[in-house]
Parts: C-alpha cells; structure tokens; sequence
C-alpha cells in the first residue's frame, strides 16, 4: 500500500486561504485544486505561487487542495510553504512500525 | 536615532492572523509588535512565523515602526524564530522572558551571525527586552547594559506579578515595584521604559487613568492590545496646554540666559536649573510629535 503524507495549514477566515498538501510517491506532477473569489482575475498568479512555493520546498509530485478566502499572495505562499513543510515532516510508516 | 523614536503605542498583532498582519500599520500606532509568543498556540508556532516572515517581505509597512516579538531562545521556538526573522531586519525585535544579562548576549550573538550572513550591518535590528520575573526585575540594569541593541525596556505584568505572587488588580499597586526598577534602570542605560498592556479593552477610563499615571511616573509609552485603546494612550501622551507653555517658556528663558552667559536662571520666581531645561525639552518633544506644535526646538 502506497502511504501517503498529508499537511495542512491556514483557516477558512477572510484574507486567509486553507491549504492541504498530499505528498504520494505514486503521483506525477502537482494537481491543484483552487478554490477562490478571485479565480478569474487571479487564479493563474494563484497557482503559480503555489507552485514556485512547492518546488522551492523540493516538492514536484503532489495534490494540493486550495480554499481561498481573499489572501495575499504573500500569506498564500506562506500557507502553502507550511502544509508542504508539515507534509514532509510526517514520518514514514515504516520507521514508526519499528 | 532609534533609542530616541516615539513609542508612545506598540500595537500587539497575532502572527496568526494575515488580515491583522497586513494592516498592523493603519491603525495609527507609533509601534507594532507582530507577536509570534504569547499570541500564538503553540500547534500554530510553524504557521505563524512563516507568516509573519512573508508579511516583512512583502507588506509595504508605513508611519509605524515594525518589531517582531520572538519566543525566548530558551524555548524549542526560539532559533528558528531568529533564522526567519532577522534576515529581514525588523526595526527590533521584542524579547521576552529576559532574566540576566547572558540571555541579551546570547539574542545579540545569534543576531550577528544572522545579520553577517545575510549581508545586513551588525547591529541593525534592536532589542526591546522584557522581563517578566522577580529575577528578571532585579536585574534590569544589566539587562539593559547587555547589548547596544537595547533601546528600551517592558516588562509583562501577567507574568510578572504571577512570579511574585501578587494579585492582579485594576488600580495595579501590584505594579509599582516594577514599574519603578523599569524606568531606573531605562534611565541609567540611557534606553526607554515601556509599560505593559491594560487588559479591559472595555474600560476606556481606566486605560486612560493608567496610561496618564505612567506617563507621570516616566514611561515613554504602553502597549496595547486593541486598536481603539491607540488614540487614548496618546491622548494621555501628549502634553496639556499649561505644560507646553510653561516648557516653551522654560526654553526661551535657557536660551536668553545663554547667550548672556548667565549661570543662573529664574522664570516666575522659580529657579531653572538642567533637570528643569531636561523636562521642558522632553514634553515639547512629545508635543511636536503629537502635533500640537510645529518643530521649534
């Protein structure tokens, strides 16, 4: 069974965003899932600071689930850094089983 | 410069919250402390200072001075406070739990190594230090002798009082003690006292008779926890009418007694001497920047 390590950080409260990050070895690529008031005038900046975030982080494969609430770019982008450092922090199965 | 700055206000504003983060400077404060300690759970500490660090980056802060209160470094937070942090060289950061003069150096040393490695002057970011025990009260003065960094002193009142065991009340006796060791110790190290926060934000009169106390007393300023206590706390900052006139005239008399040469200098019958002069020069400050008065000095 393929484990995978999920993080997630921020609130669903106004100038806030909600972000779940799922890193899984099966996974090709980075999914996002974008959820936002602003989709139309800034869903494409959206998602390309998620992505630089996630890349700088050493991340290229994952899903990442986003519920915007009017944030910043700059708390985007901090949300975003912190589900992915909580995801990679999770420990593998196979080290806690020992 | 920055010992000698206004901080009549420092605003406290959760790091965990990004609307409050990116508005911290609109509410008129002449500080802000974008806090990552007490403010913060401790399950959020990660979230927050990421947070806060990309609220330095990118927020175009104005017309207040931003400061960032750290977890001590003897706590799990502190480093990795310091590491995100002062590469973005606040004005100063805010440092609580300060106990001696070892946990100032200790700030100071690993604000150098940050600030080397990052290409920024040493010495840039100041050190507001607070201390919040009985040990830490008795040792302000090398507290505030510890480092350059210093520019002023605060101490938490909840804290504090916890550690000496007093209760807490609302005309805060309790306080006295330390308030005095604070404005002492501020004034033999040439730094500012700073108050601690009045915790009713309901009680508008009780907000304003403290902060006016503690003016009389030799605080600089107080903090808050509440934009709507800013105006109050400036309010009782600034300087009545009677003092800025008396104080212009103070002036006036020192400068004509000067340019005779005169060693002695009598306004009203009352003898001026150089605390007199001190005071006058201090109250037209807080006028001038208050904007009662242009700049005249």
């Amino acid at each position: 069974m393929v484990q995978e390590k999920t993080g997630v950080a921020g609130s669903l409260e106004s100038c806030d965003a909600l972000v779940m990050v799922v890193l899984s070895p099966e996974r090709e690529g980075i999914r996002i899932e974008l959820e936002s008031p602003s989709m139309a005038s800034f869903g494409g900046e959206m998602r390309k600071a998620v992505r630089e975030t996630l890349e700088s982080a050493g991340i290229v494969h994952c899903f990442v689930k986003v519920q915007d609430r009017g944030s910043l770019d700059c708390t985007l982008r901090a949300r975003t850094e912190t589900a992915a450092r909580r995801a990679l922090a999770v420990p593998d199965r196979e080290k806690v089983e020992e | 410069m920055k010992a000698k700055r206004l901080r009549r206000t420092s605003l406290y504003v959760p790091g965990t919250n990004p609307g409050m983060l990116a508005n911290a400077t609109v509410y008129g404060a002449d500080s802000v402390i974008l806090d990552l300690e007490d403010g913060v759970p401790v399950s959020e500490k990660d979230a927050a200072r990421i947070l806060v660090r990309n609220a330095l980056r990118a927020v175009p802060y104005r017309g207040a001075e931003v400061t960032v209160r750290v977890n001590s470094l003897s706590t799990p937070f502190g480093r990795d406070d310091f590491a995100e942090i002062i590469p973005l060289a606040p004005e100063a950061i805010r440092l609580p739990k300060c106990e001696c003069a070892d946990d100032v150096r200790e700030a100071d040393a690993l604000m150098t190594d940050l600030e080397l490695k990052n290409g920024i002057e040493p010495g840039t970011v100041g050190i507001i230090a607070i201390t919040e025990s009985a040990r830490g009260g008795r040792n302000l003065s090398e507290i505030a002798a510890a480092s350059p960094r210093v520019i002023a002193l605060n101490y938490g009142a909840e804290d504090y009082t916890a550690d000496i065991g007093a209760v807490r009340t609302k005309e805060g006796r309790e306080l006295d003690d330390i308030r005095a060791k604070v404005i002492v110790a501020a004034r033999i190290a040439g730094v500012q006292a700073l108050d601690s926060v009045f915790g009713d934000v309901n009680d508008m009169d009780g907000l304003y008779a403290e902060a006016l106390r503690v003016r009389l007393l030799g605080f600089d300023g107080k903090s808050v926890i509440h934009p709507r206590q800013i105006s109050l706390v400036h309010r009782a900052f600034t300087p009545s009418e009677q003092e800025t006139g008396f104080a212009r005239r103070v002036m006036a008399a020192f400068r004509e007694a000067s340019s005779r040469g005169a060693g002695v200098i009598a306004l009203d019958g009352r003898m001026i001497d150089a605390p007199v002069v001190a005071r006058a020069e201090k109250i037209l400050a807080l006028a001038e920047a208050a904007g009662c008065i242009p700049g005249e000095r």
